[in-house]
């Protein structure tokens, strides 16, 4: 069993009016089967309501299915004796870095995981330690985190997640807020998290730009997983995505813009190299 | 009809330890009916440059102009200023309140002092421009989807007929089509009606396909000032204060290194297309 398992997985919830009244239901997952491997970098995207978020939030029982199972490292999610032990197996980082910070100082918010999972102080410090280093940011471990950039936040915040020691990070939309700097050093770090640590990551994002270093994206659309494989392949659809309210990159477009006008260019060209290779320059 | 900004400088927490120049002597024209685009990183003043063009904050030294009158004077009507300049915060969905997405949309012009009826077509017109359709009209803005509130949200500010409106991170969180759609709506606005549209935004792929003029700020200061192909010309200069370019102005600088012959200040796809195509036919190759 891989680190993330749902089987026939369904959450609806139920929608009322302002005096409690059900007004109907919502299904907001519908039939998501997922097996995710140790070490895996998933991409899910997806147009805003598609469910992604629903999605994220069963992955360290934020939300519980209404039917199916969700199993994080061999745990069932619906079972509360598992809670503590699944958060800490998959931590989460959010899209407001403002939202997720309440440490003073930087060391003492990347220390707070830990702290409250019950960790001896000594541990607890060389967690920190290594936390940052891993993010880039041990240089800023006595900063206050107000005075950080957006970017430089998120990695703090995802400092916070990896002093837990977790096996996953799920990060929903982590660059949403941040300028292009910003969003390179987000990246950066999480890829550097699942080479180096062979950390599983799931990112949900709308920048069609990050998602060419996952090895795996799912697509989802009402609830349900609509498209599913390799970068290479997704991005092979230009004109399905669109369908899907999403986009490809630049670069791809691009390439497939030029085959339109007749030139022989594959389908699903993520970089420039390959664009350049398949115009034989 | 314009937005000047005289030497203008703004110290945060001023004659304290904390004490930083988040603006430093920025001389600025705006005329109207210009399509700006103003970025620049995290920190680098451009919030605090939004907030001083309709007199939210008031400059520590030099003049901010609108219309030919200095907004500072003691005589100035500030509320008239404010309806005129629209400012449109990031993530604006939040500061939505009211019980249904016409009420809403009301109280920007019911605070004028607008009667009734001018209110309610004014919000009617607002939420057409935002092409946003009657039927949630009279629904709770909290059971719309993102795009929708955020549609919703413009239009409040849309409602009290700005001469300029001004877009803080309009797209943030949005899906790719949802952002489109949003700015598709504000390029059609302005074309109508001869808006001034700033937008504030960190995707240079949005701005080099929307404005005319890009501003960029660093450390307090305009950095670059000019049309976009210019400014992204400078796309060294831009890495190096935390911006890049868009994505196909690399891709150009690429396929001129291998020795096609492109033109390498091109900004969007389409012209890209073109430019490749042309360029490989005069080298014979098979197209």
């Amino acid at each position: 069993m891989g680190i993330i398992k749902t089987r026939d997985l369904i959450y609806e919830y139920i929608r009322r009016d302002e005096e409690g009244n059900v007004e109907g239901i919502t299904r907001a997952l519908d039939d998501i089967n997922l097996d995710v491997k140790q070490g895996d970098f998933v991409a899910i995207l997806g147009h805003n309501g598609s469910g992604k978020s629903t999605l994220a939030k069963h992955i360290n029982a934020i939300l519980y299915p209404t039917e199916g199972t969700v199993w994080v490292d061999g745990m069932d999610t619906a079972r509360e004796e598992h809670l503590w032990e699944i958060r800490q197996k998959a931590g989460m980082v959010f899209q407001n870095p403002d939202n997720q910070i309440i440490g003073q100082v930087v060391e003492e918010d990347v220390g707070f995981g830990p702290e409250n999972l019950g960790v001896p102080t000594k541990e607890i410090w060389e967690r920190v330690e290594e936390s940052l280093k891993a993010v880039g940011m041990y240089e800023f471990r006595k900063h206050s985190p107000n005075k950080l950039s957006g970017g430089q936040k998120q990695r703090v915040s995802i400092a916070g997640v990896i002093a837990m020691h977790p096996k996953c990070i799920v990060l929903d939309e982590p660059t949403a807020m941040l300028d292009p700097n910003g969003r390179k050093e987000v990246i950066r770090a999480a890829r550097a998290l699942n080479d180096v640590e062979e950390i599983t990551i799931i990112l949900i994002t709308h920048y069609m730009e990050e998602i060419i270093y996952a090895n795996k994206v799912f697509v989802m659309d009402k609830g349900r997983i609509a498209m599913e494989g390799a970068p290479k392949e997704i991005f092979s659809h230009v004109e399905k995505l669109k369908a899907l309210r999403l986009d490809v990159p630049q670069v791809t477009l691009l390439a497939h813009e030029l085959k339109k006008s007749g030139l022989s260019v594959p389908d699903g060209i993520l970089t420039c190299e390959e664009l350049i290779e398949a115009l034989k320059l | 009809m314009s937005l000047i900004l005289d030497h203008v400088s703004y110290l945060y927490e001023a004659g304290t330890a904390m004490e930083y120049t988040a603006l430093r002597d920025v001389c600025l024209k705006i005329s109207k009916g210009e399509f700006i685009g103003l970025i620049g990183h995290t920190g680098s003043g451009k919030s605090t440059l939004v907030q001083h063009l309709n007199g939210l904050l008031k400059p520590v030294s030099g003049n901010v102009y609108f219309n030919g009158a200095d907004i500072h004077d003691s005589d100035y009507n500030k509320k008239e200023l404010r309806s005129k300049v629209g400012l449109v915060f990031q993530y604006p969905e939040h500061q939505l309140f009211e019980a249904d997405v016409f009420s809403d949309v009301c109280f920007g012009p019911k605070n004028l002092g607008l009667d009734k009826k001018e209110t309610e077509l004014r919000a009617y017109a607002a939420l057409k421009q935002v092409g946003l359709e009657d039927e949630y009209f009279y629904q709770s803005p909290f059971d719309l989807s993102g795009g929708q509130k955020r549609r919703v949200a413009i239009a409040g500010v849309l409602a009290m007929q700005p001469e300029v409106l001004v877009l803080d991170e309009p797209t943030a969180g949005l899906d790719p089509k949802g952002r489109d759609e949003i700015l598709d709506r504000i390029a059609k606005l302005r074309d109508e009606t001869g808006m001034t549209v700033i937008l504030v935004s960190h995707s240079m792929e949005d701005v080099a396909r929307y404005v005319d003029r890009i501003i960029v700020m660093n450390k307090g200061q305009i950095m670059f000032d000019d049309k976009p192909r210019e400014v992204f010309r400078h796309y060294r200069e831009l890495e190096a204060v935390g911006l890049a370019a868009p994505q196909i102005t690399y891709i150009m600088q690429a396929l001129k290194k291998k020795g096609l012959d492109v033109d390498t200040d091109i900004t969007s796809v389409e012209e890209a297309k073109e430019a490749i195509l042309k360029a490989l036919k005069r080298n014979g190759g098979a197209v």
